[in-house]
């Protein structure tokens, strides 16, 4: 916990924590040490942690990366050759997190929207055109829109491949469905 | 001082400070132009039309480039921690950022040293930070939508993508999620949810539900939240009582999306082009 967080949880005691961290599982500690230099030159508060039992997978160290800058921080390492095995969104002590599932799906006739979560993507039923993206609170968001609208959904780039944060995966969810509804039904 | 800070979604963008005028559909600050586009630039565009239409100063923007590697984002919230108390604002408006708790907290102290709190409103990823950091009732008014009210609702989701399933399947209960958020003091005193149906909330309590002009279409197009946030902001800045605002806000924006007659497929400029008529529809004296 930084100098700030200590100082916020003294003085407002009855404040809750959240637990905005993630850890990353490697195959071997030569991987978890290769990845801490990486991503510490990049300027990404990371941190060398032990795993909890119930996820160990392989080696017996992980590192520790704030949540919502996930999907970034693994792009970065696969860019180096390192993919970690898994992400896992946990703090010690608590319940391990699971990505949202739920989907929202509203027809408008020539138009079809998807929503994942906090995400919207929505595409035109004969064209495949994506005519609109809505929702979310991330920078990539209005990135992502920026990139994506008016692009053919089964040309488009993944949402992964650009964003950097979790509403980027969300969209991702909601892209992928929309693509299962209009181009595999 | 009405101030609105965010992130414009270009890399080179730099950390700017200033105030903003809207010209041919674009921003301008000092030399930069940024296009109208879904996100922060809609919202602030959505509050100038709002500030010329009562002759009214326009806001300064505090913005930085971010396309979600977060390097903008961090270095504004270092920046406003230190500018905020300088400037002293009677409403600030927080926008798109990239969620970090350390950083918000920062900022939520240099609030905290000001003699008089302004009114503070907070939106998109400001709101997930806020709420992440368990400081939402230092807020005065969010403006999430169903699937943030979710989020809100959610006492252990750190993002709107960790939201629990059983809370997302409850959407249709807004009243039950409403109720849970304010139980994990998860909320500012008031709410705006943005949706089919506008609620807005006070403490709990759901003071008016907006439902006309009922445009589903408006769900579907990128802005129309932002635009909503960014027509409350400036109303409450001119005056108007933050339930007042939250009601006309509602109206204005649904008004707007009307004359635009909008298809799914609609971008968010075309409507913003109607905040004006809109305007003069319902608030035709320019009296508080």
């Amino acid at each position: 916990m930084s100098f700030f967080a200590k100082l916020f949880k003294k003085k407002k005691e009855n404040k809750k924590e959240f637990f905005d961290k993630g850890i990353l599982i490697f195959e071997n500690t030569l991987e978890v040490i290769r990845a801490e230099g990486i991503l510490k030159e990049k300027g990404i508060k990371v941190k060398v942690v032990g795993p909890p039992p119930e996820v160990r997978r392989g080696c017996d160290l992980a590192i520790e990366i704030p949540i919502v800058e996930s999907m970034g921080i693994i792009k970065i390492l696969k860019t180096y050759k390192l993919e970690p095995l898994d992400f896992i969104p946990y703090n010690k002590g608590q319940k391990l997190l699971k990505p949202v599932n739920i989907f929202n799906i509203k027809d408008f006739g020539k138009y079809l929207m998807v929503r994942a979560a906090n995400m919207k993507i929505t595409v035109d039923k004969d064209t495949l055109t994506i005519v609109n993206i809505s929702g979310g609170g991330c920078p990539d968001v209005p990135f992502l829109a920026s990139k994506l609208i008016g692009l053919n959904l089964k040309d488009a780039p993944q949402p992964k491949e650009l964003g950097h944060t979790l509403c980027g995966y969300a969209l991702q969810l909601a892209f992928d469905k929309v693509k299962e509804l209009l181009c595999f039904s | 001082m009405f101030l609105i800070t965010g992130i414009v979604p270009h890399e080179d963008f730099p950390l700017i400070l200033g105030k903003t005028e809207l010209k041919n559909e674009a921003l301008k600050i000092d030399t930069l132009e940024i296009p109208v586009e879904r996100g922060t630039s809609a919202l602030i565009s959505a509050s100038i039309k709002v500030l010329e239409y009562f002759n009214k100063p326009l806001p300064f923007v505090f913005l930085v480039g971010d396309i979600g590697k977060g390097n903008g984002s961090k270095n504004l919230y270092k920046s406003l921690a230190e500018v905020i108390p300088k400037l002293d604002p009677k409403l600030i408006t927080f926008h798109y950022i990239l969620p970090d708790v350390d950083g918000c907290l920062k900022v939520i102290m240099s609030l905290e040293k000001l003699n008089s709190k302004p009114f503070l409103i907070a939106d998109a990823g400001f709101m997930y930070v806020v709420k992440m950091a368990g400081y939402a009732n230092f807020f005065d008014l969010f403006t999430p939508d169903i699937g943030e009210l979710a989020f809100l609702a959610d006492e252990e989701a750190p993002h709107p993508f960790y939201t629990r399933g059983f809370l997302l399947a409850e959407e249709n209960k807004i009243e039950d999620l409403i109720k849970r958020a304010y139980q994990y003091k998860n909320t500012p005193q008031y709410l705006l949810i943005k949706g089919e149906k506008d609620y807005i909330v006070k403490n709990g309590k759901i003071l008016e539900i907006i439902l006309d002009p009922i445009i589903p279409e408006l769900e579907a197009i990128g802005g129309t939240g932002d635009t909503l946030t960014g027509i409350v902001s400036a109303l409450i800045y001119i005056g108007f009582s933050p339930e007042k605002a939250c009601s006309l806000g509602s109206k204005i924006n649904r008004l707007a999306g009307a004359l635009a007659n909008p298809t799914p497929a609609t971008q968010i400029f075309e409507i913003i082009k109607y905040i004006t008529p809109a305007l003069n529809i319902c608030i035709p004296d320019k009296i508080l």
